[in-house]
C-alpha cells in the first residue's frame, strides 16, 4: 500500500510530474525515481506540481535537492507549482524559496521554460 | 491528557501511524491544525532518523513513542535501543551555505528544532537512546 502517487505528463516540451499524497521517508524513493527516468531520458526541463501534495518531510526535501544540480547543469530547472501554503511552509522554513522557482500555478510555471525558447 | 505509547517496527512504512498518532494526541492537548502539522513532521524527523542511523534499515527493531503532558507542556519522548551518537557531533546545518552546495542531509535536524520550542537528547551506552520534543501551547 502506497500513499503517495505519482503522474507524469508532457506539457510544450515540459515534463510535468503531479504529486498526490504523503511525501515522507517511506516515499520518496518513488520521486528519486521518477527524476532518474526523467533525467536518463535526456528531460531537463520539469515541472512538479503539488496540488494534490498533502504533506512533505525532509526526506522529499532531499530528493529535490539530489537533482538540481545535475538538471541545472543541463541547461534545465525544477520548478514547482501549486503548492498548499503548509507544504510551503516546509520549503521556505528551509529557505528553499532561495534556490527553487515556486509559481502559483502550472501554467505560470511551464511559462518559465517556453519564454526562454 | 493522559499518557500515552506506541511502539513501533522500525520501518518507513509505519511513519503515517507515528504521524497519526501525534496529530491526535496534539489535538486533544489543543493545539491549532498549522501546530499539529509542525508537532507530526518533527516527530516523523525524529523516527525516520531513528530508522536509518540508529538501526540502520533494520525492519526488526522496535521504536518506542510516549507522549505525555510536562510541566504544561507537550513532550513527545521517542527511545530506541540502537546505535548511539552524540548529539553534540551533529551540527545544525548552516541553511545558506547548505543550499549553496547542493547538500543533503542532516534537514530533519534543522527542521525538528526550527518546529520545536525544545529538543533534547537523552544518551546513555548500551542502553536506550532517548530523543525529547517539546512544545508549548501558544496564549
Amino acid at each position: 500500500m502506497s500513499d503517495f502517487k505519482i503522474s507524469q505528463r508532457e506539457r510544450e516540451q515540459v515534463q510535468v510530474l503531479e504529486l498526490k499524497g504523503y511525501l515522507d521517508a517511506h516515499t520518496a524513493p518513488k520521486l528519486e525515481e521518477a527524476f532518474q527516468t526523467l533525467l536518463k531520458n535526456q528531460h531537463f526541463d520539469i515541472v512538479v506540481n503539488c496540488k494534490d501534495l498533502s504533506y512533505i518531510s525532509s526526506a522529499g526535501l532531499g530528493v529535490f535537492m539530489a537533482y538540481i544540480e545535475d538538471v541545472r547543469k543541463n541547461k534545465g530547472d525544477i520548478k514547482l507549482s501549486n503548492m498548499s501554503a503548509k507544504v510551503y511552509n516546509v520549503f521556505d522554513l528551509l529557505g528553499f524559496p532561495l534556490l527553487y522557482e515556486i509559481t502559483k500555478d502550472e501554467v505560470e510555471a511551464i511559462g518559465k521554460f517556453t519564454d526562454k525558447r | 491528557m493522559a499518557p500515552r505509547t506506541l511502539h513501533i517496527e522500525s520501518r518507513t512504512e509505519r511513519l503515517i501511524a507515528v504521524r497519526e498518532f501525534v496529530s491526535n494526541a496534539a489535538r486533544e492537548f489543543g493545539f491549532s491544525e498549522e501546530e499539529i502539522g509542525k508537532i507530526a513532521l518533527a516527530v516523523d524527523e525524529a523516527c525516520t532518523n531513528v530508522i536509518k542511523h540508529a538501526y540502520r534499515f533494520d525492519p526488526n527493531k522496535e521504536i518506542t513513542v510516549t507522549i505525555r503532558r510536562k510541566n504544561g507542556a507537550f513532550e513527545v519522548s521517542i527511545l530506541d535501543s540502537g546505535a548511539g551518537f552524540d548529539p553534540a557531533r551533529i551540527p545544525t546545518p548552516d541553511m545558506k551555505e547548505y543550499l549553496t552546495h547542493y547538500r543533503r542531509g542532516g534537514l530533519g535536524i534543522y527542521l525538528m528544532k526550527s518546529l520545536m520550542d525544545k529538543v533534547e537528547y537523552g544518551n546513555a551506552p548500551g542502553q536506550r537512546n532517548e530523543v525529547r520534543l517539546t512544545k508549548y501551547l501558544s496564549r
